[in-house]
């Protein structure tokens, strides 16, 4: 397991640098210089002054030496200042983050919840009317965009059951209150989710159930709950645990779109504030921070993955 | 009950991109015309699906949004396809140092959540259409890197390509004619869920603001602005969604019909 864990962690090595090399990059794609855009087309400044700012800003330099200083800024832990409000990024994001962590994992929740038991039946009652129209809900989950059915659940539950959403609590102040002011958006997040893992549940224990070791369990004359329990479940959820962790990227993406349409303060409304006001270093830390989230997730989706299944880690 | 449904998902497919086609000539109202007399009216009547904020017809606009939104999929698959196949061949068909340098490059575009990738594409290009293809399709080349590489690296050590090679064949030619037909059927399930995605796409960044930009109606956009109306007047929320709804789902059926055919690993 050390091996494979020493392994895992050297691999990560030049996606983490090829991450880095992006969001150092992105910014290079705007038309104009950083320091055009630093001061904005008000600021009247003499080819001096602007050589001055040049040097200041570490932007003379060529390329990839301006890489490396961002590289290395980035291992102290500096993220930057903000454009707009001279604060240190990192503390801002640090900030919005758990609220979108807490929203992400609350959903992951919520489609587990749901798509585990559906999966199962769907799978022990195969083409059943239960078995079709659980396979159709699944494709129209996969089908409606996350807004959209944010703005319907907000319809629904403040117009016609006048039911308030409340604003969010931050967890350690009233667990209960942050349950009840994310358990919508959550839901709205979570489904397309539900739907994807729901699928996979559902054909991965229809091709264990296949299985001859299925049919051994069953010979020797054991219940069909004690042959689902011990011996179909448990090797059917392994292929899904790795498609839950690939979904973490979808769900802290979607996180940008669901606390706008909700209107939550976390580092998804913090981008978009910051796209829009032209706050590049901001738009900069939340883009890696998140990628990095993703990244460490799938590592720890991956460990998992090796430490229940045995034959991946000597493989 | 796949098989069944490809041919549904064909049929809402083709219905939409006639609509798209026709779209401007058969709508019954002008989508910039004005009617302040006329705002935020109910659906039914003239207007069948009601009226926004500006008195303009909801049903024109969904119908006329038809047009960017399968503009904007089609092309950015287009532009997916054409980097993620030809990354994938020649990484599968070549490997070598190639095959490294690319996948872990598509590694790394992987590494990013989709929507926050395409996110900060267009804030750094800026709001285009052209932009807007650029986005979207730059997020979805690893997938087909990923399927075409797979199927490629399947297929290159068979006998039938060694033969070729035997026969004194370039590898232009291998590829073209034992390589590509055989990494069609994946690449082709494979742009068809991908479609999918590039409408959710291009309709959650028009909400945002970062997409198609008023006044051109699109679903997205048009999402975003009878949000503001949402307690008052639904319709101009409802219908958008609806809208990609369907659309979403004719390529999912359609995806996983063909999936069902062209693998038969998966009967």
């Amino acid at each position: 397991m050390q091996r494979y864990l020493f392994s895992r962690l050297l691999a990560l090595v030049p996606v983490l640098l090829g991450i880095l090399a992006v969001v150092f990059l992105l910014i290079r794609l705007i038309p104009g210089d950083a320091v055009q855009l630093f001061l904005g087309t008000q600021v009247e400044m003499t080819p001096e002054q602007m050589a001055e700012l040049r040097r200041f800003f570490g932007v003379d330099k060529p390329i990839p030496l301006q890489f490396l200083d961002y590289l290395g800024r980035i291992l102290r832990g500096d993220f930057g200042v903000s454009l707009r409000t001279a604060r240190p990024v990192l503390p801002d994001i640090a900030q919005r983050l758990p609220l979108s962590f807490q929203l992400a994992t609350l959903a992951l929740a919520v489609a587990v919840t749901i798509a585990v038991p559906l999966g199962i039946v769907s799978a022990v009652a195969r083409n059943s009317t239960f078995d079709v129209a659980t396979r159709i809900g699944g494709l129209l989950g996969l089908s409606i965009p996350n807004f959209w059915l944010g703005a319907m659940l907000i319809l629904v539950f403040s117009r016609y059951l006048h039911v308030s959403l409340g604003q969010y609590v931050p967890l350690s102040q009233d667990p209960l209150g942050t349950l009840r002011s994310l358990y919508l958006p959550a839901f709205a997040l979570g489904a397309a989710i539900a739907a994807i893992l729901m699928r996979y549940v559902r054909s991965s224990l229809l091709e264990v159930l296949g299985q001859e070791y299925i049919r051994t369990a069953r010979g020797k004359g054991l219940r069909d709950t004690v042959v689902m329990l011990r011996h179909a479940l448990p090797n059917a959820m392994i292929p899904v645990i790795t498609v839950v962790g690939f979904q973490m990227g979808y769900l802290l993406g979607g996180t940008v779109v669901i606390e706008e349409i909700f209107a939550l303060p976390g580092m998804g409304r913090l981008v978009l504030q910051a796209i829009f006001q032209r706050d590049y270093p901001v738009v900069q830390g939340v883009v890696l921070v998140v990628a990095l989230l993703f990244v460490l997730t799938n590592l720890i989706v991956d460990l998992l993955y090796a430490w229940i299944d045995p034959r991946i880690r000597y493989a | 009950m796949r098989n069944r449904v490809a041919p549904i998902g064909l049929a809402i497919i083709a219905a939409s991109v006639l609509v798209a086609l026709v779209a401007p000539a058969v709508v019954p109202h002008d989508i910039r015309a004005m009617s302040p007399g006329d705002a935020l009216a109910p659906p039914g009547g003239r207007y069948p699906f009601g009226t926004d904020e500006f008195g303009r017809d909801v049903f024109s606009r969904v119908v006329v949004g038809s047009r960017i939104s399968l503009v904007v999929a089609f092309l950015s698959v287009a532009v997916a396809v054409a980097l993620g196949t030809t990354i994938g061949l020649a990484a599968g068909y070549y490997g070598g140092w190639w095959d490294a340098v690319s996948m872990r490059a598509m590694d790394i575009v992987f590494a990013f959540p989709a929507i926050l990738l395409a996110i900060a594409i267009m804030a750094v290009l800026g709001t285009s259409l052209f932009n807007l293809v650029i986005a979207i399709g730059v997020v979805y080349t690893p997938q087909f890197a990923r399927v075409s590489r797979a199927a490629a690296l399947a297929v290159r050590s068979l006998e039938f390509v060694d033969a070729a090679r035997a026969l004194g064949l370039g590898n232009a030619r291998i590829v073209w004619r034992h390589i590509i037909p055989n990494v069609l059927a994946p690449v082709t399930v494979q742009i068809s869920l991908s479609l999918s995605l590039a409408i959710l796409s291009e309709s959650a960044l028009s909400f945002l603001g970062l997409g198609t930009q008023p006044p051109t109606p699109s679903w997205g956009n048009m999402l975003s602005e009878g949000r503001q109306f949402l307690e008052i007047a639904p319709w101009n929320a409802v219908f958008p969604g609806l809208a990609i709804m369907v659309v979403v789902l004719g390529f999912n059926l359609l995806g996983d019909g063909l999936r069902d055919l062209l693998d038969p690993r998966l009967r």
